[in-house]
């Protein structure tokens, strides 16, 4: 993928996470259903039918797959990798169907068998994936109701469903769902419509949604028996290695590949840029690798370093299309009147994902048809892009993506499939390619680095009245500040980015909430405000006054303020992202010495409507703490003329052990919304709560993630 | 130039011939097919790959294949009894200290070994014992309250 199309991802992807995404197009067939899901109701698959998936409605059984021993295999293109997908997705079937969750079997991300559910990204399985699981759990149900109903003869009103069993109270008689589904009737029902319209088990009447169901597959993750994608083996595959270049934007002008086509078992491709190695271990193939790089003859070009690279974003920053700004009232007007202006830049590096399994795909090609193992964020994009690649239709393409070892947004894209699957094909071996730490670090893509310029004004009672906010290249999610101000200049633009850059967990949001959450802290200062007051007294989100609320009492805030020392800060920070509202409120210790911040408790209230798996999403908040903590204080992406320096876990410090603080976790309920997704907005409160910390403890503002500083020692 | 060693992998003993500088890692995964242990980062800085060669927890990423001769390795799938769970792992499921788990095998295995050799630990031992692996899903939290639970059990059963 180019540069430049990723740079477009980012801002498609936020534009994506308003639609519901379930346009799908998939190919049944009898034969595979029979092998993936053994027998069971058998599916055929007419014409009529797929015809019938135009529009949003869907057969129920493309969703879901009665088995004649009581089991629902349940279908869905999401994918798991760590989030909790699995466990939520079988819990919305589960609740709907009145089956416990243990009778739910989840297939997610095989293009030969789910439907098209969207990436996994943007926290939208909660929000988009589990209403529609729910409504076809809940449609089958009803048809399963009806079918015994009609059997009986009986009103379907007077039959109970519980734990899969279907029982005439009256009379006593029993049907369960293994008995119906060997019934032909049954996959002829199924394939009539989902419906949207379906009536849903009510909040207060959930029984599986709502409680800590643990992973369905959690005990095969302790025992080492689950195969993560870069786990697959086939018989006779080999280990497959490509040549990377030095430097980005480097073209390969000449390279020797003698030594390593001499090497025994070892394959040799080299089609254009394009050089890999096959051989029966990691082992050959990484000494072919190395022989024939030794050999190459690379072209480079001068690229931005990163000590250049927040006046290279100023500098290429753009104007007008989507550069332009979003108004309300007059900013310039506001900020001539305003009694005290202030004026600030922020600064946010790039930062990489360094999900513990990085980029791998084993591919394999039988009879014309490619089948790939691997794991990526968007199955059915990436088995398009494949089919475009190498020239078939996307019904020759399979790609599975066996539950993963995390992406973060950081696996949206599908390189290391594409590389298996050309060298699969070259050698006609099954070839599993594993990316490096190395390569993970350097070849993978990054989250925006950022250059956010701030305005406001106060008026002489300390109000904000003027705000102006541009925020250059990271993205939009998170812009609009949650604060009421009159006059408003709203500003995501894009600029050219030295690095390939993608998606992170709340993308945008962490930066434009760095910016924000540190100007409006600022701002308090400037109007002799507490930080708490001046944010209660200008929010205009009542969710997120809820939660700041209740982590300032949690923290127990006017108190900590009272004990801070030049050594000992304490700092708060709130925002909203994917309809979700957090706020945190943290206390920090300052090695004078050193100039070393260490966070030492962090007390973080969060509210996502009505909660799905109270343990999960606990999980989900205690890694975004944690997660966040890596890019606050330390990581950044250091690189000179297109070389990556930060390429290990030496030169590149992610959290670990040592650097957990004292975490207190309020999950805040709210029942009157939908459910929303909770895996990343817990994220973006972090760095700007700890920069204010910093500040409160040493007067000294810090505006650039991480947020390290000589100006600390003293 | 190809070497035959034998060791005992999970109590079974095996032979095997190969060039001695492979890593460990690699020739589980791949000639054993033992894919428990995992690729990290390949430097011995994230402990994914971490197993028990003689009961000590070593990274197998960074150990050639050619210094394991005579010696047992214990990897994460040599850790249950049949059906029975090894506590550790147990007490992971319990503490839920599992996201994506790919980091799960190297975090049970150094964890096995911590409590092999000091059953109670305290709680800092167990931190900078542990602070060797990283997890990016950042579920250090309930990691450690797995550790401690089954640090807890080693006491309850030691002492009457």
């Amino acid at each position: 993928m180019t540069r430049e199309s990723l740079i477009d991802d980012v801002f498609e992807l936020e534009q994506d996470e308003t639609q519901a995404l379930w346009t799908h197009e998939f190919d049944l067939t009898r034969r595979t259903f029979l092998q993936v899901l053994g027998a069971g109701l058998l599916i055929t698959v007419t014409q009529d039918m797929t015809q019938a998936q135009s529009g949003r409605t869907m057969p129920v059984i493309a969703r879901l797959h009665l088995n004649t021993d009581g089991t629902v295999t349940v279908l869905t293109g999401k994918v798991e990798e760590g989030q909790g997908s699995r466990a939520e997705l079988s819990q919305a079937a589960a609740e709907e169907l009145r089956v416990s969750v243990g009778q739910v079997r989840l297939i997610m991300a095989d293009t030969d068998l789910v439907p098209d559910d969207g990436i996994t990204a943007g926290s939208r399985t909660t929000p988009y994936n589990v209403p529609p699981v729910r409504q076809a759990a809940a449609t089958a149900r009803e048809l399963l109701t009806n079918l015994a109903a009609r059997q009986w003869q009986v009103n379907a009103e007077t039959l109970e469903v519980l734990n899969g069993k279907i029982t005439h109270t009256a009379t006593g008689k029993t049907l369960t769902y293994g008995d119906l589904a060997a019934l032909d009737t049954t996959s002829e029902v199924f394939k009539g419509s989902i419906r949207s319209d379906v009536t849903l088990t009510p909040l207060g009447q959930w029984k599986t949604m709502g409680t800590s169901v643990p992973r369905p597959n959690s005990r095969d993750l302790v025992t080492g028996a689950h195969h993560y994608p870069s786990d697959q083996i086939r018989p006779g595959m080999l280990y497959g290695k490509v040549l990377r270049p030095p430097s980005y934007g480097a073209t390969l002008e000449a390279i020797d590949l003698g030594a390593a086509q001499a090497m025994k078992d070892v394959f040799v491709l080299h089609e254009g840029q394009f050089v890999g190695f096959a051989a029966p271990t990691t082992f050959l193939a990484t000494r072919a690798l190395e022989a024939a790089a030794q050999t190459a003859q690379w072209k480079t070009v001068p690229q931005v370093s990163s000590r250049d690279l927040f006046s290279h974003l100023k500098k290429n920053k753009q104007t007008g299309g989507r550069s332009r700004p979003r108004t309300t009232g007059d900013v310039d007007k506001a900020l001539s009147e305003a009694s005290q202006v202030l004026n600030e830049t922020y600064e946010v590096a790039y930062v990489q994902h360094t999900p513990m399994e990085p980029r791998a795909a084993t591919a394999e090609w039988t009879d014309g048809k490619l089948t790939v193992w691997t794991g990526v964020d968007s199955p059915q994009r990436v088995q398009g892009d494949l089919a475009r690649e190498f020239g078939v239709s996307n019904d020759k393409v399979r790609l599975i993506v066996p539950d993963m070892g995390g992406g973060f947004g950081g696996k949206h894209s599908g390189e290391a499939a594409e590389e298996a699957a050309r060298l699969s094909k070259a050698c006609a071996r099954p070839v599993a390619v594993h990316w490096t730490r190395e390569e993970e670090f350097t070849w993978a893509y990054f989250r925006p680095a950022a250059v956010i310029e701030c305005r406001a004004g106060l008026d002489d009672t300390g109000s904000l009245t003027a705000w102006d906010f541009t925020s250059i290249n990271p993205g939009s999610s998170g812009i609009d500040p949650p604060y009421g101000i009159a006059n408003m200049s709203i500003l995501s633009a894009g600029t050219d980015s030295p690095l390939r850059q993608g998606a992170y967990r709340c993308l945008a949001a962490t930066a434009n909430n760095f910016a924000r959450e540190s100007f409006i802290d600022e701002l308090s200062v400037a109007a002799k405000a507490d930080p708490l007051a001046f944010r209660l007294a200008h929010l205009n989100n009542p969710r997120i006054r809820t939660v700041l609320e209740a982590a300032a009492r949690h923290f127990d805030w006017g108190n900590r303020r009272k004990k801070i020392t030049r050594e000992l800060g304490v700092g708060l920070a709130c925002g909203t992202e994917k309809n979700s509202v957090v706020a945190a409120c943290v206390e920090i210790l300052i090695d004078r010495k050193t100039g070393q911040i260490r966070v030492v408790e962090v007390c973080e209230a969060f509210e996502c409507g009505p909660i799905v798996n109270p343990d999960n999403l606990t999980s989900q908040i205690q890694g975004c703490i944690c997660m966040g903590l890596g890019p606050a204080l330390r990581e950044a992406m250091v690189f000179e003329d297109g070389r990556i320096l930060s390429n290990s876990f030496y030169t590149y410090q992610v959290p670990r052990f040592a650097d957990i603080p004292k975490l207190d976790i309020h999950l805040v309920e709210n029942r009157d919304i939908p459910s929303a997704g909770g895996g990343e907005t817990p994220i973006i409160a972090i760095a700007p709560a700890i920069g204010n910390a910093v500040f409160a403890a040493t007067g000294i503002r810090l505006r650039s993630m991480p947020l390290q500083s000589d100006k600390l020692k003293a | 130039m190809d070497v035959t060693m034998s060791l005992t992998v999970n109590g079974e003993k095996k032979t095997i011939t190969t060039d001695p500088s492979r890593r460990l890692l690699d020739v589980l995964r791949e000639d054993l097919q033992l894919t428990g242990t995992k690729y990290g980062c390949g430097q011995s800085q994230c402990g994914a790959c971490t197993v028990l060669i003689n009961g000590r927890a070593v990274h197998s990423c960074v150990t050639p294949v050619g210094s394991v001769n005579n010696t047992e390795v214990i990897t994460v799938e040599g850790l249950a009894r049949g059906d029975v769970l090894h506590p550790v792992q147990a007490a992971f499921l319990a503490e839920g200290a599992i996201q994506c788990g790919y980091c799960t095998p190297g975090m049970i295995m150094r964890a096995v070994a911590l409590l092999d050799s000091d059953p109670n630990p305290s709680d800092s031992t167990i931190k900078a014992w542990m602070n060797a692996n990283i997890c990016r899903c950042n579920g250090y939290t309930k990691i450690l309250n797995a550790v401690r639970r089954a640090a807890r059990q080693n006491l309850e059963v030691t002492v009457p």
